[in-house]
């Protein structure tokens, strides 16, 4: 029955026919194409060809189509879809916008997405919850960079089915040769990207040529046309024969006789009595009962949101992956993935993000850019640090091992997004390739002689003391004042600056910002062995970026990172100028110096903040001796140089 | 049990149960992942299908956070019966809030026009609500396909600590990997409605009986017809202007909010099929019964920048 039948018939027939549709499916499919091929367009087309245009949002777009129109006297069916105010005036399409209709076979979610390069996050975006790609050409100017561009983001970003929308075919006479032409060269550029199905259809968006209605300007075209492919074609159902795989959401406990694990099943299929494994911990249990949404049931299948039940207590928390135990995930905690970035700020490697995959996140860096990739030549390129819209393949160390899939086998236990801990915006999202084997074959030697039976021996507490503040605020000098108090009192300390450093270790360092990273995330690297050597470590870097300093934080143990910002100002510095240094940097002959033509960004929330002008620096140290005393670092048994108890 | 039997067809999820479960995961999302969330509870189909999911969500637990109705004193009578009626049975914490300043000014959509109530009455109060109650989360029960700013929205989106929303600063959303870190004060609206249109709306209301305010069912009713719509009388507040009489007609509302500013439709679809059977019939989208968005067609994109639903 028709929705036609239906809605002429009577009440019943309408419920008939709506329970009828509890058969439908849906289909998400993204359109993308530069700006002039008319994606806008054609999903406008659509909306108004399946009747979803509605008379009052008719009646504001014929006024719209006055005040920004860019087809004259018609009705421009983009400004359907364009939504957002600045979009309609600049006339191009700058973010994702999700559109639907619905015919009587399925119901469409369309991801409408921008074609300029330096919207390739928004494409992404957009596809990485799409089944479909339609991919629109001109067809007066063929295959462009951006075609290519965007059928290699669709295969990045694991879409399987592609539809070759070839448009404004009135423009070019209907020609089947000129179709046939770009048919031939799109199969194949294509041939390498693994697509499942590839359909080339000949239309005029603005006409409705073979957009839901069969064109009767095409005799030679025999196909489908884009509304019949889009109905027909068939998707997925490899995901129940997959292993089964399920991120913990929420655990549900509404009392002592209940404890069930919530969250949506991402590959494979469950049934009661299976035995599943914490992917993590490797404990295994057999489920006992399966609650969907629509009660208890015996199985459960990928993209069911169910609550799981198992026979036996096992610690499971949210952010765990319960496996089948015959077909486990890969556990580790390191990486090979593409990455996409999406923010203004740079990747630089070493800085650490917030990683979350599936229900889990965990901090991360990447340790290193394998290569970028060229999205129009798809040439691999070297690259010290990643820039909005670059995509590369990198590698990632996290912070503890995470349990997942190569993205290849499954979207959901394989893909990331990267979150910058300080704006906590999205700026990355990745694809896993596979694990690093050096991360699950190298375990951590569990030794004996720990951190803390070093300090035992040494007795006292050890802690980074991390000074930072601009060159020639006094870090050096201070901080070797508080080492030789520290030592009178028979502590054991060491003092990292840029002098044993620069001159040594990171003798390979520049000063660009990704080196300034990477120079800042060794010595914090270093600072942490001493710590752990049981040692008082004073470290004097410049060190201008709050992320880095986060980083040598984070690696360190609780309360064993104080941060003391040397605060004097920057007029102050430019006085003493001890090295001379501000005057050649003002001069311009030296690049990239902090405080003139590179960013200091001051500590918000130091342990200790120190005023370094116009006082006695040993009267200064003595602030950070007290601040030690005074939060209990130095009240361990210490022994005096000579090694008698004091 | 023979595992050898698959008893799930090779067919995919429907739409339905596959829209279902987005939202069941998008729910769950924010019940984990935020310290103290609420959910805007505004009485209509579309909040009643949202709980409905919460529901669902942590069966056989009730959902871990609160509904929060912003109480405007000009809903219709029958929503305030029906919200009552309805956290009460499925024994969950209501909070009703009103904006103090707006009843001691007396704001009132018919002595102060309907931008001036919306704002004062709704957007601040909601404002309000969430600073007062420190809600770093609140779930929404708006879908995309309502209106083009809102098709461009997120799921999670995120809110300054002025509750205002940045379109063209919205964080990337892929797959269904969520971001929910918000600093103090700032806040993310979350919208597991966003992929329903209004006939999934409707068929799901229908699919699994969930229960409805009586005002979507056409009932005879007292109504006046003010600037090309009908408003019913719901109580003494409403003055007749010169030349306007009450009459009773059988009439339904398709979208439910103030009553001085919710048209009425004339219909005689008092059941649940013959509420779909008009819908599917209709020409007029279903926001148009609201006053509110008819000054001009992005208005809504400057309203939810300052902080509106």
């Amino acid at each position: 029955m028709s929705i036609t039948d239906a809605i002429t018939a009577s009440a019943e027939s309408v419920t008939e026919y709506i329970l009828a549709q509890e058969e439908k499916d849906q289909l998400r499919f993204l359109t993308c194409g530069s700006v002039d091929d008319g994606k806008s367009t054609l999903i406008g087309r659509l909306l108004y060809d399946t009747k979803l245009i509605f008379e009052d949002q008719l009646a504001a777009l014929e006024k719209d189509s006055r005040r920004h129109g860019t087809v004259g006297e018609e009705i421009d069916l983009a400004l359907l879809v364009d939504g957002l105010e600045a979009e309609r005036e600049q006339g191009i399409t700058i973010d994702v916008a999700y559109r639907f209709f619905s015919t009587d076979k399925r119901k469409f979610i369309v991801a409408d997405t921008p074609g300029h390069e330096q919207y390739t996050r928004n494409m992404a975006t957009g596809a990485s919850t799409a089944d479909l790609a339609v991919l629109l050409v001109d067809a007066r100017n063929g295959l462009m960079v951006q075609t290519r561009r965007h059928a290699f983001i669709a295969s990045l970003l694991g879409i399987r089915h592609v539809v070759l929308a070839i448009n404004k075919i009135d423009l070019v006479d209907y020609s089947q040769a000129r179709f046939d032409e770009i048919r031939a060269e799109f199969e194949a550029f294509a041939s390498g990207f693994d697509f499942e199905t590839l359909e080339a259809i000949p239309m005029s968006a603005r006409y409705g040529d073979n957009v839901t209605v069969r064109s009767d300007k095409m005799g030679w075209y025999k196909g489908p046309t884009l509304l019949e492919h889009l109905e027909t074609v068939k998707i997925g159902g490899h995901e129940l024969h997959q292993p089964f795989r399920f991120p913990v959401q929420w655990v549900n406990r509404p009392n002592l006789d209940f404890r069930g694990y919530s969250g949506t099943i991402a590959d494979g299929t469950v049934a009661v009595g299976d035995e599943l494994v914490v992917a993590a911990s490797g404990k295994t249990s057999r489920v006992e009962r399966i609650l969907t949404p629509v009660g208890e049931a015996a199985r459960a299948g990928a993209g069911e949101a169910v609550t799981i039940t198992l026979e036996d207590e096992i610690d499971i928390s949210r952010g765990d992956l319960l496996a089948s135990s015959g077909a486990r995930p890969d556990v580790a905690d390191q990486m090979a993935a593409h990455l996409i970035w999406m923010n203004d700020a740079p990747l630089f490697p070493g800085r650490p993000y917030l990683l979350k995959i599936g229900t889990r996140t965990v901090t991360a860096t990447v340790t290193e850019i394998k290569h970028k990739i060229n999205v129009n030549t798809f040439e691999h390129v070297a690259g010290k640090q990643l820039d909005l819209n670059e995509i590369a393949f990198c590698n990632l160390s996290l912070s503890q091992p995470v349990a997942f899939d190569p993205y290849e086998a499954n979207r959901t236990t394989g893909s990331f997004i990267l979150i910058d801990r300080l704006t906590n915006a999205t700026v990355g999202a990745g694809m896993i390739w596979f694990a690093l084997r050096r991360a699950t074959n190298i375990h951590w030697q569990a030794m004996h002689v720990d951190k803390q039976a070093r300090a035992t021996a040494l007795g006292q507490r050890p802690a980074v003391l991390w000074f930072t503040g601009l060159s020639g605020s006094g870090k050096s000098t201070i901080a070797s004042i508080v080492e030789r108090k520290l030592h009178l009192e028979g502590r054991h300390t060491y003092t990292l600056d840029g002098d044993n450093v620069r001159h040594g270790l990171n003798r390979d360092l520049g000063f660009t910002d990704a080196d300034r990273v990477e120079n800042i995330r060794r010595v914090g690297e270093v600072a942490r062995l001493f710590v752990d050597a049981g040692l008082i470590t004073l470290v004097s870097f410049i060190s201008p970026f709050r992320a880095e300093r986060q980083l040598a934080r984070d690696l360190m143990g609780e309360g064993d990172f104080i941060e003391i910002f040397v605060d004097t100002p920057i007029e102050e510095c430019k006085n003493r100028d001890p090295k001379g240094l501000y005057a050649k940097a003002e001069a311009g002959e030296i690049k990239n110096f902090t405080g003139i033509d590179s960013p200091y960004e001051a500590p918000e929330t130091p342990e200790l903040r120190l005023v370094n002008v116009g006082r006695d620096p040993e009267t200064v140290a003595d602030e950070v001796i007290e601040f030690l005393r005074a939060n209990n670092y130095l009240v361990a048994p210490a022994t005096s140089i000579d090694g008698q108890d004091i | 049990m023979d595992k050898t039997t698959p008893i799930l067809s090779e067919e995919r999820l429907s739409n339905l149960r596959r829209l279902e479960a987005e939202s069941i995961h998008i729910i769950r999302e924010v019940a984990a992942e935020f310290r103290n969330p609420v959910m805007l509870y505004s009485i209509g189909k579309d909040s009643s299908v949202m709980l409905h999911l919460a529901m669902k969500a942590f069966y056989p637990s009730k959902p871990p956070f609160p509904l929060l109705h912003v109480d405007t004193t000009w809903k219709f009578r029958d929503m305030i019966t029906f919200r009552d009626e309805t956290a009460r049975r499925l024994g969950l914490d209501l909070i009703v809030h009103t904006n103090p300043e707006g009843i001691e000014r007396g704001i009132s959509p018919f002595d102060h026009g309907s931008s001036v109530h919306t704002h004062i009455m709704k957007t601040e109060a909601l404002k309000q609500a969430l600073t007062k109650y420190g809600f770093d989360a609140a779930f929404g029960g708006a879908r995309r396909d309502e209106e083009k700013s809102r098709a461009k929205e997120r799921v999670f989106s995120f809110r300054n600590s002025s509750h205002g929303w940045d379109p063209k600063n919205q964080r990337p959303e892929l797959w269904n990997l969520y971001n929910a870190r918000v600093a103090k004060g700032e806040s993310i609206r979350a919208f597991p409605l966003s992929n329903w249109t209004e006939l999934d709306i409707w068929q799901y209301i229908l699919t699994e009986d969930i229960p409805m305010v009586p005002l979507y069912f056409a009932a005879p009713r007292p109504v006046v017809e003010r600037d090309g719509m009908l408003i019913m009388v719901d109580d003494d507040r409403m003055k007749l202007l010169p030349g306007e009489s009450i009459e009773e007609r059988t009439v339904r509302f398709r979208t439910l909010g103030c009553y001085p500013l919710t048209g009425a439709i004339e219909s005689d679809a008092d059941t649940l099929p013959k509420i779909v059977r008009e819908m599917l019939i209709a020409r007029t989208s279903e926001r148009s019964g609201r006053l509110i968005d008819h000054d001009d067609s992005a208005s809504m994109e400057k309203k939810k920048r300052e902080g509106y639903f």
